[in-house]
C-alpha cells in the first residue's frame, strides 16, 4: 500500500473544559473520496480546522503524504498541498470573481509576496485563472464583485478559490449547504470535475450528495468516529442508525437516501 | 460564456486601449496639469499652496495603502512622515557641511533619503504592530505615535527640541539645473516627486503584494488558506506605506527647510486620516482629492474664519454618516446617476439634493459665525453681504433656523422620492 | 516618608478618576463593541458644564446636573449619530467617535475660549483636612475619593443587584446574546452610552477643578483612558479598576522620583551631563502609559483580566 494522503492519529481537541474531538483515527488513501457525516455539534468543522491548521490539536498528529503537518501554520499546510473551503462563504468580498481566483492561483505559480511585478503581466497566472473560471463556469461573471454574486455562485467561487492553488488534498466543508435541488446537482457535478484525480475529504449534511460523491464514509458522533466504511455498509450499520435516532431530520435523510 | 472554446486569458484582461485609458492616461493628465502650472505664472502664495498640496497628496496616498487597501486603521502615520523628514533634514545639513559622500548628493534627491528612513522606521515599528489587525493595530499605532512624539521632544540632538531642525536647500550639486532657491523651482521639484510617488503607489496596487493586501483586508482568515501569511503581508504593506510617507516627509523637508517634533505627533496623523477618508478610501483618486480639498481649505478658509477646524470636523462627520465613499464616492455616484437616469432626470434630483445641502450649510455657517463672535466678546458682528447679524436680532435666528429646517426637509424629500422611483 | 504617603493618596485619587472614565468606556465597549474615542471629550464637557453652572448656581448643583446633561448629550449622539453609522462597521464607528472628539474640541474652544477657565474648588471644601509630617492635605482630594468610592459602590450595586445590571452582565460575557433576551436592544444601547458618558461627565466635574479645565484636557486624558482599558483587558471592569489604580500610582510615583538616567546607567558610562543621562524619571511619566500599552499588546493581547483579544 502506498503512503496515505492523510493520516490522522489519536487526535484530541479541548476548548477549556469542553472536549470536542475525543481521539479520532482516520486514514485516507490517495485519490479517495471520503465523506464525514454526523449530527450537529459532532465536531466535523472542528476536525477540519484541526487538519487544515486553523486550530492546533491538544493531542495527536496529522500526517500528509508521510510528512507530519500538525503544528504548522495554516498557510504552510496549504503550501504543501492541502486546501479547504468554508461552511460560510469565505471569499474576498470587495474584489471581483477574477481577482478572487487570481489570488488563489498566485502562490502555486511561484509569485510570493512580490511587489516588483505587475500582476496583469503575469501570463501564466492569467491563463491559470481563466482555466479555473472556465472549469467552474464563472467565466461570464469574471468581473462581478464577489459580494454581489448570487448565493449559489458565491459557493461555487468558494470552491474555485479552494482548488485554484492546485492542491491535491481538498477539504470541502458543506459545499452545498443552503442550495436548491438543481443548484446542488450542478455543484456535485462541479465538485466531481474539479477534484478529479485528487484526494477529497468532504463534510456534508445532504445524504444524497454524500452517497453520490463518496466512496468511503466515516460517521463522527460526539468527537469520535463510530463507523467507517463503504456507503452500503454505513447505511446498514445499526450503530449509525442509533446515533441518528435523536436527530429526526437526518434519520429521514438517511432513510430517504437508502 | 465566451465563444472561444479554449480559455483565453486575453478575453479576461482589459484591452490595451482600456488599460491605457484607465491606468496610464490619468497619470499623464496629472503630470501635464502639474507641468502646465508655471505657464500661468502663479504668485508665490499659489506656488506655496501647490507645494503643500503635492506633499499632502503623496502623504495621503501612502496612508491609504494602509486604511483603504489594507484595512489597517492607523492613528500614527505621521511618525513615518516625520522620521523621513528628519532624515532628509539631517542629510540636507550634511550636504551643506560637505560631509564626505554627502557633498556629492543633490538636494533634489533627498526624498529618496526620506523614503529609506520611512521604510526603516516601518520595518522596526511594524514588526510588533502588524501581528494584529483591527482595533489592536489602531491602539498600538496610537501608543507608538505618543511614544515617538514624546521622544522627539526629549532628544534635542536629533529632533532639535521645540525649535526643530533647520537647513538650507541651496547647497550641493544641482540637478536639472535647479538651484531650488525660488519657490517656482521648488514647485518643479515637488511636482516631479508628486508624480513619481503617485505613479509608484499606483503601481504597487497592481502587484501581487498589492492584490494580496486587498485580500487580507477583506478576509485575513482565507488568505492563510491560499498559502499566504496575513501577518507578513501586513508587515510588508506597512513598510511600503512607511516608505512613501517618508518620501513625502523628504519633500516637506526640502520645501519648508525646517522640521519640528510637532510633525511626529497625533495632530498631523489625524489630519492625514481626515484627508484620506474625506477624499474616499475606496478609490485610488480619493486621497488625492482629499489632499487637494483639505490643503486648500486649510490655507484659504483659515483666513476667513477661525472656526475652520470646526467646519472640517463637521465635514468629516457628515462624510462618515452620509457618504462613506467620500468625495470620490460622491463623484462616482453622481456619474452613475447621470448614466443611469439620463442627464435631465439626474440634474433634477441632484440639483435638489445640492440645494438642500447648500441650505443646511448656510444655516450652519450663520450659526457658527454668529456664535464665535458672541463668544469672543469683542462686540464684533457677523456681516455677510452687508447684513448686520447680531446675536439678539430676529433676522439672525431666522437665517439660522430657516435654511437648516428647509434644507433638511428638502434632503429628506429627495431621498424619499428617489426611493419611490427606484 | 511623607512623599510616599502623599504620592500613594494622590495616585489612588488619580487612579479612581481614571476608573470613572474607563468604567464607562468598558461598559460601552462590552455592550456595543465601540471603542469610544470621544469618551474623554465627554469628561471635558462635564468639567466645562460644571464651570458654567458654578458661575450662576453652586458647585453642588453642578455636581448633580452637569453629569446628567452630559449623559443626555451622549444619548442623543448615540441615537442620531452612532446608530446610523453602525451599518458601516466598527471602523466607521471608531472613526465617527474620532471625528466627534475633534468636533467637541472645536466647539469647546469656540464657546469657552482657547485658554483654561477658572473652574475652582468650592470654598466650602477649600481647606486643609489634616496635617501629616508638617504637610497639609487638602480636603477636596478627600472629597474626590469619597465621590469616586461612592460611584464605585453604586456601580457595583447596579450591576449585581438590579435587573438592568443582570442584562449588562450578560452582555459583558455573551455580547451576541443580548439580542435574544427580548429586550429593546437599541434603547439599552442608548441608555448604556448615555450612562457611560454621564460617568465621564462626573469625572469631569470633580476632576476639572482638581487638575485643570482647558480645551486640551480631553486630548490629554483620552489616550490614557484608552491605555487603561486595553491594559485592563477590554470588557473587564475588574481589569479596568486594577489598571486604573496601577497607572494612577505609576504616574504619580514617577513624577515624584527625583532621579535621572545617569543614576541608573552610570555603570555604563552615561553621565548626568550627557543627553540620555540628563533625562529624568519624572519627565518620562507621560510616556509610561504608552510604553506599557505597547508592551501589553505585544506580550498579552487580552490585557490583565480580559478574555477577549482587542
Amino acid at each position: 500500500m502506498s503512503t496515505p494522503a492523510l493520516e490522522i492519529a489519536g487526535l484530541h481537541k479541548k476548548f477549556g473544559p469542553a472536549h470536542i474531538i475525543r481521539g479520532v483515527d482516520l486514514t485516507i488513501a490517495k485519490g479517495e473520496r471520503h465523506a464525514i457525516i454526523g449530527p450537529n455539534g459532532a465536531g466535523k468543522s472542528t476536525l477540519f480546522n484541526l487538519i487544515s491548521g486553523y486550530f492546533q490539536p491538544s493531542e495527536g498528529s496529522v500526517t500528509m503524504n508521510g510528512a507530519p503537518i500538525s503544528g504548522l501554520p495554516a498557510f504552510e499546510i496549504n503550501r504543501r498541498g492541502l486546501s479547504r473551503s468554508f461552511q460560510v462563504s469565505n471569499i474576498f468580498a470587495n474584489m471581483t470573481v477574477r481577482e478572487n481566483v487570481r489570488c488563489g492561483v498566485l502562490h502555486s505559480m511561484g509569485y510570493g509576496y512580490s511587489f516588483w511585478r505587475n500582476i496583469g503581466n503575469l501570463r501564466s497566472v492569467q491563463e491559470k485563472t481563466a482555466e479555473i473560471l472556465e472549469k467552474v463556469e464563472l467565466l461570464d461573471k469574471a468581473h462581478v464583485p464577489a459580494a454581489l454574486l448570487p448565493y449559489a455562485d458565491q459557493r461555487t467561487l468558494e470552491i474555485a478559490v479552494t482548488i485554484a492553488g492546485g492542491a491535491d488534498v481538498i477539504l470541502l466543508d458543506e459545499p452545498t449547504a443552503g442550495m436548491s435541488h438543481s443548484e446542488t446537482d450542478r455543484a456535485v457535478a462541479l465538485i466531481r470535475k474539479a477534484t478529479e484525480g485528487k484526494t477529497l475529504l468532504i463534510v456534508e449534511h445532504d445524504m444524497g450528495v454524500v452517497f453520490d460523491l463518496a466512496d468511503t464514509i466515516s460517521v463522527l458522533v460526539y468527537g469520535e468516529i463510530i463507523a467507517s466504511g463503504k456507503p452500503e455498509d454505513i447505511r446498514g450499520n445499526p450503530k449509525v442508525r442509533e446515533a441518528y435516532l435523536g436527530d429526526e431530520a437526518d434519520q429521514q435523510a438517511i432513510g430517504g437516501a437508502a | 460564456m465566451t465563444d472561444t472554446a479554449t480559455p483565453d486569458f486575453a478575453t479576461l484582461s482589459p484591452s490595451r486601449g482600456q488599460k491605457f485609458r484607465q491606468r496610464v492616461l490619468p497619470l499623464i493628465a496629472l503630470a501635464l496639469i502639474l507641468a502646465l502650472v508655471p505657464a500661468l505664472s502663479p504668485s508665490r502664495t499659489v506656488y506655496s499652496l501647490l507645494n503643500a498640496v503635492g506633499i499632502n497628496i503623496v502623504f495621503a496616498l501612502s496612508y491609504n495603502m494602509l486604511l483603504g487597501r489594507g484595512g489597517l486603521l492607523s492613528f500614527g502615520h505621521a511618525v513615518y512622515f516625520g522620521l523621513g523628514g528628519y532624515a532628509a533634514m539631517h542629510a540636507m545639513r550634511a550636504i551643506e557641511a560637505g560631509d564626505g559622500l554627502w557633498s556629492g548628493f543633490p538636494v533634489f534627491g533627498l526624498p529618496v533619503v526620506g523614503f529609506a528612513a520611512g521604510a526603516l522606521a516601518g520595518a522596526v515599528i511594524g514588526w510588533p504592530s502588524c501581528r494584529r489587525a483591527g482595533t489592536a493595530f489602531a491602539m498600538i499605532s496610537l501608543g507608538v505615535a505618543e511614544l515617538i512624539a514624546a521622544a522627539g521632544f526629549m532628544f534635542a540632538s536629533i529632533f532639535g527640541g521645540e525649535e526643530g531642525v533647520t537647513g538650507d536647500r541651496m547647497n550641493g550639486p544641482e540637478l536639472f539645473g535647479l538651484s531650488l532657491g525660488p519657490v517656482s523651482e521648488v514647485y518643479l521639484f515637488i511636482a516631479f516627486w508628486t508624480v513619481v510617488g503617485t505613479a509608484m503607489i499606483f503601481a504597487f496596487t497592481r502587484t501581487p503584494l498589492g492584490k494580496l493586501s486587498e485580500a487580507t483586508r477583506d478576509n485575513p482568515e482565507r488568505v492563510q488558506f491560499i498559502g499566504f501569511d496575513p501577518v507578513r503581508i501586513r508587515y510588508m504593506v506597512f513598510i511600503a506605506a512607511g516608505a512613501f510617507a517618508g518620501l513625502s516627509g523628504g519633500m516637506a523637508a526640502v520645501n519648508y527647510e525646517i522640521f519640528t517634533p510637532e510633525s511626529l505627533s497625533l495632530h498631523p496623523s489625524g489630519f492625514v486620516l481626515l484627508m484620506a477618508y474625506i477624499g474616499g478610501i475606496r478609490y485610488f483618486s480619493g486621497p488625492i482629492l482629499g489632499a487637494v480639498v483639505l490643503t486648500v481649505m486649510q490655507s484659504m478658509l483659515s483666513d476667513f474664519t477661525e472656526a475652520w477646524l470646526l467646519y472640517l470636523g463637521v465635514l468629516f462627520i457628515a462624510i462618515i454618516m452620509f457618504a462613506p465613499g467620500g468625495l470620490a464616492g460622491i463623484f462616482h455616484g453622481v456619474a452613475g446617476t447621470v448614466r443611469r437616469d439620463g442627464a435631465g432626470r439626474a440634474a433634477r434630483s441632484l440639483g435638489l439634493k445640492a440645494a438642500g445641502v447648500s441650505l443646511l450649510l448656510v444655516g450652519l455657517i450663520v450659526l457658527i459665525e454668529v456664535v464665535i463672535r458672541w463668544s469672543n466678546g469683542y462686540g464684533e458682528v457677523f456681516e455677510p453681504f452687508g447684513l448686520m447679524l447680531e446675536t439678539g436680532s430676529v433676522l439672525t435666528w431666522v437665517l439660522v433656523a430657516g435654511p437648516i429646517l428647509g434644507g433638511a426637509a428638502l434632503v429628506r424629500f429627495v431621498a424619499k422620492t428617489d426611493e419611490g422611483g427606484a | 516618608m511623607e512623599t510616599i504617603l502623599f504620592s500613594l493618596l494622590n495616585g489612588v485619587i488619580y487612579g479612581l478618576l481614571l476608573f470613572m472614565l474607563s468604567s464607562g468606556l468598558t461598559l460601552i465597549f462590552s455592550m456595543m463593541g465601540i471603542l469610544n474615542f470621544a469618551h474623554a471629550s465627554f469628561y471635558m464637557l462635564g468639567a466645562y458644564f460644571a464651570f458654567s453652572f458654578t458661575q450662576v448656581t453652586s458647585f453642588w448643583f453642578a455636581l448633580i446636573f452637569a453629569p446628567i446633561l452630559v449623559g443626555l448629550l451622549g444619548a442623543l449622539v448615540e441615537r442620531w449619530g452612532l446608530r446610523s453609522v453602525h451599518q458601516h462597521g466598527h471602523v466607521a464607528e471608531l472613526l465617527f467617535t474620532f471625528g466627534l472628539a475633534y468636533l467637541i474640541d472645536e466647539v469647546v474652544k469656540i464657546v469657552w475660549g482657547k485658554n483654561a477657565v477658572d473652574y475652582r474648588v468650592p470654598e466650602s471644601l477649600d481647606f486643609p483636612l489634616f496635617e501629616l509630617f508638617g504637610a497639609q492635605y487638602p480636603a477636596y482630594r478627600m472629597f474626590i475619593l469619597v465621590v469616586a468610592v461612592g460611584m464605585l459602590v453604586a456601580l457595583w450595586y447596579l450591576l449585581k443587584r438590579t435587573r438592568i445590571g443582570l442584562i449588562i452582565q450578560a452582555a459583558l460575557t455573551h455580547p451576541h446574546m443580548v439580542g435574544h433576551l427580548g429586550h429593546n436592544v437599541p434603547r439599552i444601547f442608548m441608555a448604556v452610552f448615555g450612562a457611560g458618558c454621564a460617568l465621564a461627565g462626573l469625572a469631569g466635574v470633580i476632576g476639572g477643578n482638581y487638575l485643570v479645565t482647558d480645551p486640551a484636557m480631553a486630548a490629554f486624558m483620552g489616550p490614557i483612558v484608552f491605555v487603561v482599558v486595553v491594559i485592563g483587558g477590554l470588557g473587564s471592569l475588574e481589569g479596568a479598576f486594577i489598571a486604573s489604580l496601577l497607572l494612577g500610582l505609576l504616574q504619580t510615583f514617577a513624577i515624584s522620583i527625583d532621579a535621572n538616567f545617569s543614576d541608573f546607567l552610570g555603570w555604563a558610562g552615561v553621565t548626568a551631563t550627557s543627553e540620555l543621562g540628563s533625562i529624568s524619571i519624572s519627565s518620562l511619566a507621560p510616556m509610561l502609559p504608552f510604553l506599557l500599552l505597547v508592551l501589553i499588546l505585544i506580550v498579552k493581547p487580552t490585557g490583565l483580566m480580559g478574555d477577549r483579544e482587542v
